[in-house]
């Protein structure tokens, strides 16, 4: 019992968080979420391929760009968002914030693999290479994501909870902080060969081209909330189901004072 | 600030005594110098892969250091003493950064001249001055973050395995902007256009780390 309640151990503290809170623990709304989710993607598919024009430079091969860059930019913000969480647990204490920092992270880390798988294909595609070393962003991004993937090992090598989450709070708000600094160093010491799509973005992006990338970072970025939810979902619905199979145990054994019942609201789920 | 002069004497009177650390660390730099000689079958080195090797070595001549900082206070309740003793617990984290900063220096003073003898012809000693300042900042930033995540690692079952894992991801803006600020000292002959943008950005990260080192190291030091 000392696990669950070491893991929950208290109410939220201040009301008017009680809501957001609960919310994003509980499966409520993730239904239409996902909906959203799943008609967002369709539409950026269709207007990948169908309304999007052929890149002038890199032709056909130029579309995965609409995948790869959401993919990154959402894998970055999902980083940095979870040094927010991070540093959320340690003020408030409220492990729900470590949990939310961890499947931040956890999230961001698989969208890394696929930032980096598309990205070598791009680069495969585009400059005939699987791997360039001259593009400042994805070697960025490589550097970034060797970094987070350290957070399981060290998430799992610290056994008291408590310590754990307040660990691995530290390490994500440091992480978090070094996302930026990271990228200032790497694109500072690459010379930019190649013209970067990316930069257009600013600037002279023709506006089909835009829309298409506004629209597939939007449903990339639901993505990622709707899978953020579903795991912190689960998550919550196992810990449930663990405390009361342990209540159950005791109470069938006839064992010492009952637990607190209910540290966390049973919802439906 | 006592507490911070009395714990960084207390680690550098046990090394000065029990010799544990920089004399390991020195001699592993020297052997990796041998091992870059056939490795890259070079007699002579300048310019980029001068100052390739020559932060390479000095960084993983570093963990060597960073894994052993903590190791007393694990073994023989020195963190309760800390946690108990009426200090700010940051005082360990600047003392320890503080005694790390002087390993490494000491380190420098051995591995450099050996570096110089194996590998420059000549002009090394124009570039000391300039090569000081890069290496006494990429020091600091080695030193803090190195410190905080000592002081995490030292806390896990996996330990040492789990520093170096975590310390070289974030340690690779310091090797950037060093080898980048060292490498046209270390060219024949001597420049010096583009240092000062490197040594602007080591200042950056140190600045940005010791803040944050700074302002997380209570949260590592609880119970």
């Amino acid at each position: 019992m000392i696990w669950c309640s070491a893991f929950w151990p208290t109410r939220y503290s201040t009301s008017s968080w009680r809501i957001d809170l609960e919310s994003t623990l509980f499966g409520r709304g993730l239904k239409p979420l996902a909906v959203a989710t799943t008609v967002l993607l369709a539409t950026t598919l269709a207007l990948v391929f169908f309304y999007a024009p052929n890149d002038a430079d890199q032709g056909f091969i130029q579309k995965i760009f609409y995948i790869h860059v959401p993919l990154a930019i959402v894998a970055l913000f999902g980083f940095v968002a979870a040094g927010v969480m991070g540093a959320m647990h340690l003020r408030t204490r409220d492990d729900s914030w470590d949990a939310r920092s961890y499947v931040a992270i956890h999230m961001g880390v698989i969208f890394g693999v696929a930032v980096l798988a598309t990205g070598a294909i791009w680069a495969k595609g585009s400059w005939g290479k699987w791997w360039v070393w001259d593009e400042p962003t994805l070697v960025s991004f490589l550097i970034v994501f060797l970094l987070y993937v350290t957070y399981y090992p060290l998430r799992y090598s610290i056994e008291d909870p408590q310590r754990r989450a307040r660990y691995a709070s530290v390490f994500a708000i440091t992480a978090g902080a070094f996302v930026p600094i990271n990228f200032i160093a790497v694109r500072l010491a690459e010379n930019l060969v190649h013209p970067r799509v990316l930069n257009q973005t600013a600037g002279d992006m023709p506006g089909e081209m835009r829309l298409t990338f506004l629209v597939a970072l939007a449903g990339i970025a639901l993505l990622y909330v709707t899978l953020m939810k579903l795991e912190l979902t689960s998550k919550n619905a196992r810990r449930q189901l663990r405390r009361l199979r342990m209540l159950l145990e005791d109470e069938r054994t006839g064992g010492a004072a009952p637990p607190p019942v209910a540290t966390v609201p049973a919802k439906p789920v | 600030m006592r507490a911070i002069a009395a714990i960084a004497r207390k680690d550098l009177l046990v090394e000065l005594r029990t010799k544990e650390s920089v004399p390991a660390m020195a001699l592993f730099a020297v052997t990796t110098f041998v091992i870059f000689h056939f490795g890259l079958d070079r007699d002579r080195l300048e310019g980029e892969l001068a100052a390739g090797v020559l932060w390479v070595t000095l960084l993983f001549a570093a963990i060597l250091g960073i894994n052993r900082l903590f190791v007393a206070e694990r073994e023989q309740g020195g963190f309760d003493g800390i946690l108990m003793a009426p200090i700010e617990r940051t005082s360990l984290l600047i003392a320890k950064a503080g005694a790390l900063i002087v390993y490494l220096v000491a380190l420098e003073l051995i591995a450099l001249p050996v570096f110089a003898l194996f590998f420059i012809d000549q002009g090394f000693w124009d570039a000391v001055p300039r090569l000081a300042a890069v290496i006494l900042l990429a020091d600091l930033g080695l030193a803090v973050v190195g410190a905080m995540l000592a002081s995490i690692a030292v806390h896990t079952r996996a330990r040492d395995l789990l520093l170096p894992i975590l310390l070289l991801p974030l340690t690779v803006p310091v090797v950037i902007a060093a080898a980048a600020a060292t490498k046209p000292l270390l060219s024949v002959p001597l420049e010096t256009s583009g240092v000062a943008k490197w040594v602007a950005v080591l200042a950056l990260y140190d600045l940005v780390f010791g803040l944050l080192a700074y302002a997380v190291f209570d949260f590592l030091m609880e119970d």
